[in-house]
C-alpha cells in the first residue's frame, strides 16, 4: 500500500513538473512580452530596461530553471499590468470561485448520484427514460447556452433573479443551476450505467437467491461496487472547482479566478496567466491523487496495477 | 468521462430498422452539412453586409418579413446569412480537429504498441497527462499567447481527444499483434508500416470510428465555447459560438441573434451523440 501510494504521489509530482514546463515553453516561446506589453514602437532602450526587468535577457534555459526555483519558494511573479504580485490577485478571486463551484458541485452529486441510481433501480421505467433524456440534455447543451436562457428566462422575461454581477446571494443561483445541472446529467448517465453494470453481476443474484431482502442487496451488494467508476467522475469534477466556472463566470460577470484569467490572457499577462494554470493544474492533481488512493482503499485489487490512460 | 458505458450490461442489440430518433439525427446532420457545402449559394446576404434601415429587425412569427427570415443584428445584418456561415466555419474546425487527433492518437497508440518499453511509457505519460489537465485552461494560454490563427486553432483542437484515440488504437493493437494475422504478416517479411497501416488499421477502423463520433460533439463545444469567450475564431469571420457570445449583448432587446445559433450547437451536438451511441451499440458496446 506504501509503494501505492509513493508511486502516485511520485506520478502527481511529475504531472506538475510537466505542466509548469508547458507554461514555460508555450508562454516564454510564444512571443517577446517585452514587445506585447509595451508597443512595438516603443524605444529599444525602454524595451531593453523591460527585458531587464523581467529577466527576459538571460537564456531561456536560464530562465527555465530560475521559474522553476522561484515556484519553488512560492515566488510566482508579479502582475504586469498593475506590477502585484500574481499569487495575490488569483488568491482574492479564489473565494469567488468557490461561492459558485461548490453549491454547484453539492447540486451535481446531490441530484445526479440519486437520479443515476433510482434510473438503474428502475430500468426502462418511465422515470429512467426521463432522467436519461436530461442526461443527454445535460450534456450535450453547453453551460453558456444554458446560462443564457436561464437568463432570458429568470432575468429579462420574469426579471425574479439578476442577470450578472455578484452583490446579493440571489446572484448565485443562476450560475450554480447552469453549471450543475449539466454535471448532474453526466453524473446521472455515468452512475446508472455502473449501477447496471454491477446489478448483472453473478453475486447480486446470489445474494437474493439466498434471501437477502432486496433493499440489503442495494445496500450492501450494488451500491458500493457501483461507487467505484462514479468516484472518479466526482473526482474529476473536484478537480476542476477552480478551472470549471470559466465559461459560466464570464456569463455572468462573476468576479472569480474564471473571469480573471480570461482577462488575463486577453492582456497577455504572463505572471497571472502562469498562476492560474498551476492553480488550476495542482487542484486537478491533488484531487486526481485523491481519487487514486481512494482507489486503492475501496478496490483492493487495483492496489499492485498501474491503471493506463487517466481512469477511465 | 462522459459515463458512456451504459447499455455494457445489456446484450448488443441488431436490430433490422434504424430507430426512428436516429433518423432524426442523420436527417438533421444532413441538412447541416448541405448547409455547410453549399453555404456560398445558400446564403441570402453576404455575411458583413449591412443594412442600417433594418436594424435589429425581430424574425418571422415575431413580427419579422421574410426578408430577413431569422431577423437581423444591431449593424442590420442578416442573421440566416451569419448563421450559414457560422455553421460551415464551425463544421470546418471540428472535422479538421477530429480528423487531427483520430490521425495523431492512433499514430501514437500504433507507436505504444509497436515499441513498448519506454516509448510506450512516454505515451501513457502523455495520456495521462491530458487526461488529467482540464483542456480549456490548456487551450487559454496557449491561444492567447500564440495569437490567434486559424489554422493554429484547428490544430489545437486536433490535440483535444487525442487521447481517447491513442488509448484505444494502443489496446487494439496490441491485441492484434498477438493474433494470427498479423503474425502471419510479419512472419512474410512485412515491414512494420505496412502490418500496422494494411493490416491492423482496416480491422480495428469501426472502433476508431466509432470513438471519433463520440469526440465529435465535444470538440463542436469546446470551440463554441472558446469562441464565445471571445478567444476562438475571431471576426470579421464567424462561428456558431463567436455568433452566441456577440448575440449575448442584445440578449434583451433581440434574444434571436443569440438563439439561433444556440439552437443549431445543441441539435448538432445531440444528433452527433445519438448517432455515435447507436453506432457503438451496433460496433462495438464494449466501448466507452
Amino acid at each position: 500500500m506504501l509503494r501505492f501510494i509513493a508511486l502516485r504521489v511520485g506520478r502527481a509530482l511529475l504531472t506538475i513538473v510537466l505542466v509548469v514546463t508547458f507554461a514555460f515553453v508555450v508562454l516564454r516561446l510564444s512571443g517577446d512580452p517585452a514587445l506585447m506589453i509595451m508597443s512595438p514602437d516603443a524605444p529599444p532602450e525602454a524595451l531593453a530596461a523591460f527585458r531587464q526587468a523581467w529577466g527576459l535577457d538571460a537564456p531561456i534555459w536560464l530562465q527555465y530553471l530560475k521559474y522553476f526555483g522561484a515556484i519553488l519558494q512560492g515566488e510566482l511573479g508579479q502582475s504586469m499590468r498593475d506590477g502585484r504580485p500574481a499569487i495575490q490577485l488569483v488568491a482574492e478571486r479564489i473565494p469567488a470561485t468557490l461561492t459558485l463551484t461548490l453549491p454547484a458541485l453539492a447540486l451535481k452529486v446531490g441530484l445526479g448520484i440519486p437520479a443515476g441510481i433510482y434510473a438503474a433501480l428502475h430500468r426502462n421505467s418511465m422515470t429512467d427514460r426521463v432522467v436519461m433524456t436530461f442526461a443527454v440534455a445535460g450534456f450535450t447543451v453547453p453551460s453558456f447556452v444554458l446560462g443564457l436562457i436561464l437568463v432570458l428566462i429568470f432575468a429579462v422575461q420574469l426579471g425574479w433573479l439578476p442577470s450578472g454581477g455578484a452583490e446579493s446571494w440571489r446572484s448565485i443561483i443562476l450560475p450554480v443551476i447552469a453549471m450543475g445541472l449539466g454535471g448532474a446529467g453526466v453524473l446521472a448517465r455515468f452512475t446508472r450505467s455502473a449501477m447496471l453494470e454491477v446489478l448483472g453481476q453473478p453475486y447480486i443474484r446470489t445474494a437474493s437467491a439466498k434471501g437477502v431482502p432486496w433493499g440489503a442487496v442495494v445496500r450492501g451488494h450494488a451500491l458500493p461496487n457501483a461507487a467505484i467508476p462514479t468516484v472518479t467522475v466526482v473526482g474529476f469534477m473536484v478537480g476542476s472547482l477552480m478551472a470549471g466556472a470559466v465559461v459560466v463566470e464570464s456569463v455572468f460577470s462573476w468576479p472569480g479566478v474564471g473571469r480573471l484569467m480570461v482577462v488575463a490572457v486577453a492582456n497577455r499577462d504572463l505572471a497571472v496567466v502562469q498562476c492560474v494554470l498551476l492553480l488550476v493544474s495542482a487542484t486537478m492533481v491533488t484531487s486526481n491523487l485523491i481519487v487514486d488512493v481512494m482507489y486503492g482503499v475501496l478496490d483492493p485489487r487495483l492496489r499492485g496495477q498501474a491503471p493506463a490512460g487517466g481512469g477511465h | 468521462m462522459t459515463g458512456e458505458g451504459v447499455r455494457v450490461a445489456a446484450p448488443p442489440r441488431r436490430r433490422a430498422g434504424v430507430p426512428a430518433g436516429v433518423m432524426l439525427a442523420i436527417a438533421w446532420l444532413m441538412v447541416i452539412l448541405a448547409i455547410a457545402l453549399l453555404a456560398d449559394l445558400v446564403r441570402p446576404y453576404g455575411i458583413t453586409a449591412m443594412d442600417l434601415r433594418a436594424r435589429l429587425q425581430p424574425p418571422i412569427g415575431f413580427g419579422g418579413s421574410w426578408a430577413h427570415a431569422l431577423g437581423t443584428d444591431e449593424l442590420g445584418r442578416d442573421v440566416l446569412s451569419r448563421l450559414i456561415e457560422s455553421i460551415r466555419i464551425s463544421l470546418q474546425i471540428a472535422f479538421g480537429a477530429t480528423i487531427i487527433a483520430a490521425v495523431f492518437g492512433t499514430t501514437m497508440g500504433f507507436l505504444a504498441a509497436h515499441f513498448r518499453g519506454w516509448v510506450e511509457q512516454c505515451v501513457l505519460m502523455l495520456i495521462d497527462f491530458q487526461a488529467s489537465m482540464p483542456f480549456l485552461i490548456l487551450a487559454l494560454s496557449v491561444l492567447a499567447f500564440f495569437g490567434n490563427s486559424l489554422v493554429l486553432f484547428v490544430c489545437l483542437m486536433g490535440l483535444y481527444g487525442w487521447e481517447r484515440h491513442a488509448r484505444i488504437s494502443r489496446g487494439l493493437a496490441i491485441a492484434a499483434n498477438a493474433q494470427g494475422y498479423a503474425a502471419a504478416v510479419r512472419q512474410l517479411g512485412a515491414r512494420p508500416m505496412r502490418i500496422y497501416l494494411g493490416h491492423v488499421l482496416p480491422n480495428i477502423a469501426s472502433t476508431l470510428i466509432v470513438a471519433a463520433t463520440l469526440s465529435f460533439p465535444e470538440v463542436v463545444l469546446l470551440e463554441s465555447g472558446l469562441s464565445f469567450l471571445g478567444l476562438g475564431v475571431q471576426p470579421p469571420m464567424t462561428s456558431l459560438g463567436n455568433m452566441v457570445g456577440y448575440g449575448r449583448e442584445y440578449i434583451t432587446r433581440a434574444p434571436w441573434i443569440m438563439l439561433a445559433p444556440s439552437v443549431v450547437i445543441v441539435l448538432t451536438t445531440l444528433s452527433v451523440s445519438i448517432l455515435g451511441d447507436w453506432l457503438r451499440d451496433r460496433l462495438d458496446p464494449t466501448l466507452t
